[in-house]
Order: structure tokens, then C-alpha cells, then sequence
């Protein structure tokens, strides 16, 4: 063991802002929804600090963002991030769409560019043209648009597999087929609710709880939701997207 | 021009001990049409006239939302009240931020009649020339409050302000008694009814120059409210159910009262219409 | 959580200060220096600290303890010190880290109360209100790079409702229906959490308070930090009341029969 003592090499003990509390987020665009899930366990290092506390936030009937990394950062920045779009619906009487929220959330990023919110975040929802999508940023608000994402502490054991389920790298399709261009809703909730079983099983930072928020395209049916157990709907207007969530039990060791 | 000699600055008291500048200010808010304010048990509503320039103009608008559980009707200059508005949807926010509390009313309306107060004191400002209804829910209530340039603001049961809203706070003062067991419904139409007395004789209410406000729980004729009751302003068609409701003017009531006599009843130095120095167009 | 506040918000690192014996008297230094540095104090460790707190939910509202212990360094220092602190009605913070820190958020929540009062308008901060105001304020600091060395628990009850949440220099925040911080975190938290998770609406007041008893107790036992004379506060509908010093009966005779503690028979 080295000299505790020592003053020969004075050490540098300065403050360090961030802290990193696990957690696995993650979002699968549809043709016409999108979902966004994460786990509710928050950590810090061996120790759990609560079974639940959410990651996954509605924004608008049309917009959910989940963030994961450092939650002090993620708290605040979501709640920046919804203020900001009160002031839009004072201005406009409206709420703003899911490209304008993505590009949004790049700038407020960006403008902590040199002390960054410590939080990687993916946006899903519903675009103007009707379409599921979902952005992914980097904590300093480089994005793209994707079909799916994973971010968080399982990020490594989920994002191949939602590469191979999703994308359908490393499959071939039977001769004269092809493969889906879009997976059906049942579809994707069964990948996600894979996902975070899987996760749970071998990550010590994952589990407790399952949120999936589900955004609907204006005038879509339930698409097979209305039978999903733990089913709840939070949209707030009534002729447009429609948001619910679906709550789920993971292992809690 | 001039009325006299110590109205130039604000923060010159006449020998009656009066601002001057300030009381023109509160002629600017009774330049602007008129806005009725109502109190339930349940519900605080606003009703407004919206004013439109000519035939090709659109309306001006009237009411603003504040935060969910605050909004206001204006009288007065409209771009003062966008200033001060902003200023109360800063405040709204940042008391959801700091605290994740909704602003209580009371304090949201005392933190503009401060601000407004303040334009009565220093030298080189002028006062706000607009005037607010403002109402809100919080933990004790629903909450009906005028706010006035001279910095006032006082909680009432039904209050109106504008353009001949002596009229209307006539209506009211004889019908106030039953506002606090009102459906949300009798307390629109008893805001209609009160709304329509500040109205010259050949015009009449419509769904185009009719705003109305709403605090509290949904009422029988709205759908995809918050349970929570948050503030919603109605315009245009969805103001149509609400205006069929109202009882036909009824002319031989002797409601339509004329304004040197309600000058008289109000007991308020009454102000000469014809003074040209105060001409605010909204 | 660390139970050691000297290495809150730091990078883990087991060579340095391992015991947490810090402070540790400062030698002279002539190395480099920022000039900035010397102009502008902040707080880059915690210096008289308490340890842990203890909080739950049981019938009736919500339970804290906090031991009245302030350590410097390794040194028992102070030993009537209260890390419980009312705010307003309806509220009970504790607090562990530092204390100088500790009073100034006091002084600050002090004022608060005051402002909040002399309002005279029917409304009321409550924990949840105060917990939210406590989060801005650390996160606020630490941003400045300049933390309030405190893990701090924020328990009330008000209208009906319990509330129990937890705020550090970091500005993270949780709540749960157990919560313990510095060592209590591994200590207290798991008999805590078998204790109280899923009763909380049927736990007595005897029997939260035997829990909290009960994991005092064994803090004292395993934490060289703490201290057998401790307060408990209880927020219920009744409103908030922290009691006097309460000594706990601990039984060490059994020490008596471990080889190397004591006097050697053989």
C-alpha cells in the first residue's frame, strides 16, 4: 500500500461535480408510434439509492424524453427543458413539434459545452408528417434521428441486440422475402420488455421497475395496447397524439 | 397640453394631494372595452369585449394565460400588458421552479402592484396605463383580483373593469349575492348579462367579440378539461352555447342607465369625457 | 454513499486519507500555486462533520434520527450538537457533513421561514416545497464549483400527505420510504428497507421507533464516527417534534470474551 501520508507528491483533491447513477433508457420508432423506455433504479456505485425514480418524462402529447447519466444533471435539464416549452406554448399557443424539441435540446446542450449536463438523452415521439422517430444525443448535443437507441449503463448489452432485432443485422431473410421496414407495436413492446429483463439479469445497475411511454399518432387505433397490463393513458388535448405509459416490476436484486 | 400645473411629472403631488399623472393612467384603462370579472365557489370566470378597428381588422385579443392556474383579462394598452404579463408568467415559472409550487394568486398580483407602484414614486417613469382582472386557483380557493396602475389591487366577488364598466359593476353589485352557489353556467350567462350592459345601444354581444375565461372544474358544455380545472379561454364558436343562454335585453327594466347619472351614483369624482390631453387608442 | 464526508464528490481514491482521518494539520507548501486560488476560498473539504441520518415512513407521518455528534478528523469534538433542524410547520431536516455548512443552510431556511411567514396569506411552505428549494441550492452551489459539504434529509407531512426525500452537495436527489445516509447507507439502510418496505401504512409509532432504536444502535456499534446519545424527530398530522438526548442501552461484555480486547487470561 502506498504512503498515505506523503506529502512528496501533493495531490490534487479538487471537487468533482459529477456523479454517475446507472439506469438504462432506451427508444424503438415505429411507422406511426414510438416508445421510450427506462428503468427506475437510481445508484451510486454498490448502492441503491431508490427503486424508483423516473428517467422517462412527457414533454408534450407528442414528445417523451428520456435521460440518463449523472441525475442531478438529468432532473434539472428536463425541467429546463419543459419550461422552455411552456414560454413556447405562451408565444405560439401550441405545442412545439419534435424537430423543433430535438433541436432545442442541442442548443441547451451545446450552450454547456465547457461544463456539460453529464446525461445522454434520446427524444421519441411523433413528427408533424405523422411519423414515429426518435433523436439521440451525446452529452453535448451532437444528434441524429434513428429507429431505435439505447443509452445508460446497458447500453452495450442492449444496442446489439436491438441491432439484430430491429435493424435485422446479421439475418438474412428467407429466399424471395424481406425483411419488415417497421415492426408492429406488440412487436416492439415485447423487444423492449426483453431488453430490461435481459439488462436486469446481467447488469447490477438495472432493474426494479420498467416505465415504457408509448406516443400514438394522431387518429391511430390501440394497435393491440388496449390489452397491455399496467396500461395508462396521459394525453392531455383530445384531437391530437395521444401518450400512455405502461408500468412494469424488474428484478430488484 | 395641460389641465393643470402639477401633472407634468409623477412625482409631483398636487396641493389636493393627488398625482396627477397617475389618475390619467386610470383613464387609460377605462379608454380600453370593458372586461367582467366572477367569483363562484368553484370557479372564477373572465368576460371580455374585444374591440376590432374596422371591418378588415381582426380582434384584439383580450385575455392571456398566465400559468395553468392564472389568467387575465386587460383594459387599457395593450403593450403594456404584454410587459407586465410576461413579467407574471417569469414569476409563475420561476416559483414552479424553485419550489414546484403553483404561485399562490394573492402574491403573483401583489408582485405587479408593486412593480406598478414603483412607477408611481420615481422620478422619470411613467405609470402602467392598463389595468387587470386576474383570476386564479390556489390552495384557498378560486381568487378573483383587479390590478390598477396605481398600483392597488384588491380581492373581489365580481369586478369589472373598462370602457362604461360602471354599467356592468351596476349589474353586479345587484346580483352578487348569488354568485357564490352559481353553476358554472348562471355564472357565465350572470357574466354575459353584465358584460352586455357596457355595450352602446345598437350593439349587441357575438361570437366574435366575446372572450371568456375560465377557472375550475369543466363545465356541461366542455370536454378534454383538466380535472385539474386549469385556466382555458374560450373565443369564437365555443362561446355560441354560452351567448343562447342570455335573456333578451329587456328594455323596460330601466337597466341602461346614462352615464352622468352613474358618474353621480358612483360617488367618485366624475371625469370629463370631452378632455382632449387623454387620447390612448388600444 | 460514501460514508466518509471528506470523500464526498470526489473521485474514488483508496491511497489517499483510506481511514478518514482528515484534517490532518497542513505543512507548508512551496510548490505552484494559483494565483486565482489564493483570492477566493471554497469549501474543498468537509471540516467538523456529523454521519449519518435516518429516516422512514410509518402510519402516521415520518421518523428521523441523527446522532449529536460532530467529528473533526477522527476526534469526537463535539458531542451535543443537534442535526435535526424544524423548518416551518410541517417539515424536519437532517443533516450529515458538514456542520458550518449545516448552519448556514439553517440560517437560510430561517429566513425563508421568515419571508414565507410574514406573507400572512393562508400558504405554506411544505417539505416537498422546502425539498425542491434545497435541491436548487445545493445543484446551484456545486455548479459554482463551490458545494455545501451536506447530505441532507428532507422529511413532512402535510395535508394528508408523508414526504421523505434526500438532497447532497451534488444536487442529486431520491426519495423512498427509507433512506439513510453517510454510514448508515450501508448499515441501516438494508434493516431499514426489510423493516418498513410495504408496511409503511401499518408501522405504529412504537414500532418505527423501536426500528429506528434499533439501527442507532447498531451504528454506534460499527460506526467509529457516531454516537450513543441522539435525537428523533417525528412530522405527523399532530406537526413536528424533535425530542430531547436519548442514551440507548448497549451491552459490551461480550467484548469480555474476544481474544486481544481486554485483559489476556491466557
Amino acid at each position: 500500500m502506498p504512503d498515505m501520508t506523503s506529502l512528496a507528491h501533493p495531490q490534487q483533491r479538487s471537487f468533482n461535480p459529477y456523479s454517475e447513477n446507472g439506469g438504462t433508457i432506451l427508444a424503438i420508432a415505429g411507422a406511426d408510434f414510438s416508445v421510450i423506455a427506462g428503468d427506475t433504479r437510481q445508484s451510486e456505485g454498490y448502492s441503491i439509492q431508490t427503486r424508483y425514480a423516473p428517467k422517462v418524462f412527457r414533454l408534450t402529447d407528442r414528445a417523451v424524453l428520456a435521460v440518463n447519466g449523472f441525475a442531478a444533471d438529468g432532473n434539472m435539464f428536463v425541467k429546463k427543458v419543459k419550461q422552455r416549452l411552456e414560454w413556447y406554448r405562451h408565444a405560439h399557443s401550441k405545442d412545439m413539434p419534435l424537430r423543433a424539441i430535438a433541436r432545442l435540446i442541442q442548443t441547451m446542450l451545446y450552450a454547456r459545452r465547457f461544463f456539460p449536463y453529464y446525461v445522454y438523452n434520446i427524444l421519441g415521439g411523433i413528427e408533424e408528417d405523422g411519423t414515429g422517430a426518435v433523436y439521440s444525443f451525446d452529452p453535448v448535443g451532437s444528434y441524429e434521428r434513428e429507429a431505435c437507441r439505447a443509452a445508460g449503463a446497458a447500453q452495450s448489452l442492449v444496442q446489439p441486440f436491438l441491432d439484430n432485432q430491429i435493424y435485422f443485422k446479421n439475418q438474412t431473410p428467407a429466399l424471395g422475402t424481406s425483411h419488415p421496414a417497421h415492426l408492429p407495436l406488440p412487436t416492439v413492446l415485447s423487444i423492449v420488455i426483453d431488453s430490461f429483463t435481459s439488462a436486469t439479469e446481467r447488469h447490477i445497475e438495472v432493474g426494479d421497475g420498467l416505465e415504457m411511454y408509448v406516443v400514438l399518432a394522431k387518429g391511430r387505433n390501440l394497435q393491440g395496447l388496449e390489452g397491455v397490463r399496467g396500461m395508462q393513458e396521459l394525453t392531455v388535448t383530445d384531437d391530437g397524439e395521444r401518450v400512455f405509459v405502461v408500468r412494469r416490476d424488474l428484478k430488484k436484486d | 397640453m395641460f389641465r393643470n400645473t402639477y401633472d407634468s411629472d409623477n412625482t409631483v403631488f398636487s396641493p389636493q394631494g393627488r398625482l396627477h399623472q397617475v389618475e390619467y393612467a386610470l383613464e387609460a384603462v377605462k379608454q380600453g372595452s370593458a372586461a367582467v370579472g366572477l367569483r363562484s365557489k368553484t370557479h372564477s370566470i373572465l368576460l371580455a369585449l374585444k374591440r376590432s378597428t374596422g371591418e378588415l381588422a381582426s380582434y384584439q385579443q383580450k385575455m392571456y394565460r398566465i400559468d395553468d392556474h392564472i389568467g387575465i383579462a386587460i383594459a387599457g394598452l395593450t403593450s403594456d400588458a404584454r410587459v407586465l404579463s410576461n413579467f407574471m408568467r417569469q414569476q409563475a415559472m420561476s416559483s414552479r421552479m424553485a419550489f414546484n409550487r403553483p404561485m399562490p394568486v394573492n402574491r403573483l398580483v401583489s408582485s405587479i402592484a408593486d412593480k406598478a407602484q414603483v412607477n408611481t414614486q420615481e422620478y422619470g417613469r411613467r405609470p402602467y396605463g392598463v389595468g387587470f382582472l386576474v383570476i386564479g386557483q390556489d390552495q384557498t380557493g378560486p381568487h378573483l383580483y383587479e390590478f390598477s396602475p396605481s398600483g392597488n389591487s384588491y380581492e373581489y366577488y365580481a369586478m369589472s373593469i373598462g370602457a362604461r364598466s360602471q354599467s356592468a359593476k351596476t349589474y353586479l353589485e345587484k346580483h352578487y349575492e348569488s354568485f357564490p352557489d352559481c353553476s358554472l353556467e348562471d355564472l357565465i350567462r350572470h357574466g354575459l348579462h353584465a358584460l352586455r350592459e357596457t355595450l352602446q345601444q345598437d350593439k349587441d354581444l357575438s361570437i366574435k367579440n366575446t372572450s371568456i375565461g375560465i377557472i375550475g372544474p369543466s363545465g356541461e358544455h366542455e370536454k378534454g378539461i383538466s380535472p385539474a380545472g386549469n385556466f382555458r379561454i374560450l373565443d369564437g364558436q365555443s362561446v355560441d352555447v354560452y351567448l343562447k343562454t342570455m335573456v333578451p335585453k329587456d328594455m323596460s327594466e330601466g337597466a341602461v342607465l346614462t352615464r352622468a347619472a352613474l358618474a353621480g351614483l358612483s360617488g367618485i369624482v366624475p371625469t370629463i369625457v370631452t378632455d382632449e390631453d387623454v387620447q390612448m387608442a388600444e | 454513499m460514501d460514508h466518509f464526508p471528506t470523500n464526498w464528490g470526489r473521485p474514488r481514491n483508496d491511497a489517499y486519507d483510506a481511514y478518514g482521518t482528515h484534517p490532518i494539520p497542513q505543512r507548508p507548501y512551496n510548490g505552484h500555486q494559483d494565483a486565482f486560488a489564493d483570492a477566493v476560498q471554497r469549501t474543498q473539504q468537509p471540516i467538523v462533520t456529523g454521519t449519518s441520518v435516518l429516516a422512514i415512513k410509518y402510519k402516521d407521518g415520518i421518523m428521523m434520527a441523527a446522532d449529536n455528534l460532530a467529528s473533526y478528523g477522527s476526534l469526537a469534538r463535539f458531542k451535543d450538537v443537534q442535526r435535526l433542524h424544524p423548518v416551518g410547520q410541517y417539515t424536519v431536516l437532517g443533516a450529515g457533513g458538514d456542520m458550518s455548512d449545516f448552519q448556514y443552510i439553517q440560517h437560510m431556511l430561517e429566513q425563508l421561514s421568515i419571508d414565507e411567514f410574514t406573507c400572512q396569506d393562508g400558504h405554506n411552505l411544505g417539505p416537498a416545497e422546502i425539498h425542491e428549494y434545497m435541491s436548487h441550492v445545493m445543484y446551484a452551489r456545486r455548479s459554482k464549483m463551490n458545494p455545501l459539504w451536506n447530505s441532507l434529509i428532507v422529511g413532512g407531512y402535510k395535508d394528508g400527505k408523508r414526504f421523505l426525500s434526500y438532497v447532497d452537495l451534488l444536487g442529486t436527489t431520491y426519495s423512498a420510504s427509507t433512506l439513510a445516509t453517510g454510514y448508515g447507507a450501508y448499515i441501516a439502510q438494508p434493516l431499514l428497507r426489510k423493516a418498513v418496505e410495504g408496511r409503511e401504512d401499518v408501522l405504529t409509532e412504537e414500532e418505527a421507533r423501536k426500528i429506528i432504536e434499533d439501527s442507532m444502535r447498531v451504528l454506534f456499534y460499527r460506526d467509529a464516527r457516531s454516537l450513543n446519545k441522539f435525537q428523533i424527530a417525528t412530522v405527523t398530522s399532530v406537526g413536528v417534534n424533535i425530542s430531547e438526548s436519548i442514551q440507548l442501552d448497549t451491552s459490551w461484555s461480550f467484548a469480555e470474551g474476544i481474544r486481544g480486547y481486554g485483559a489476556q487470561t491466557q
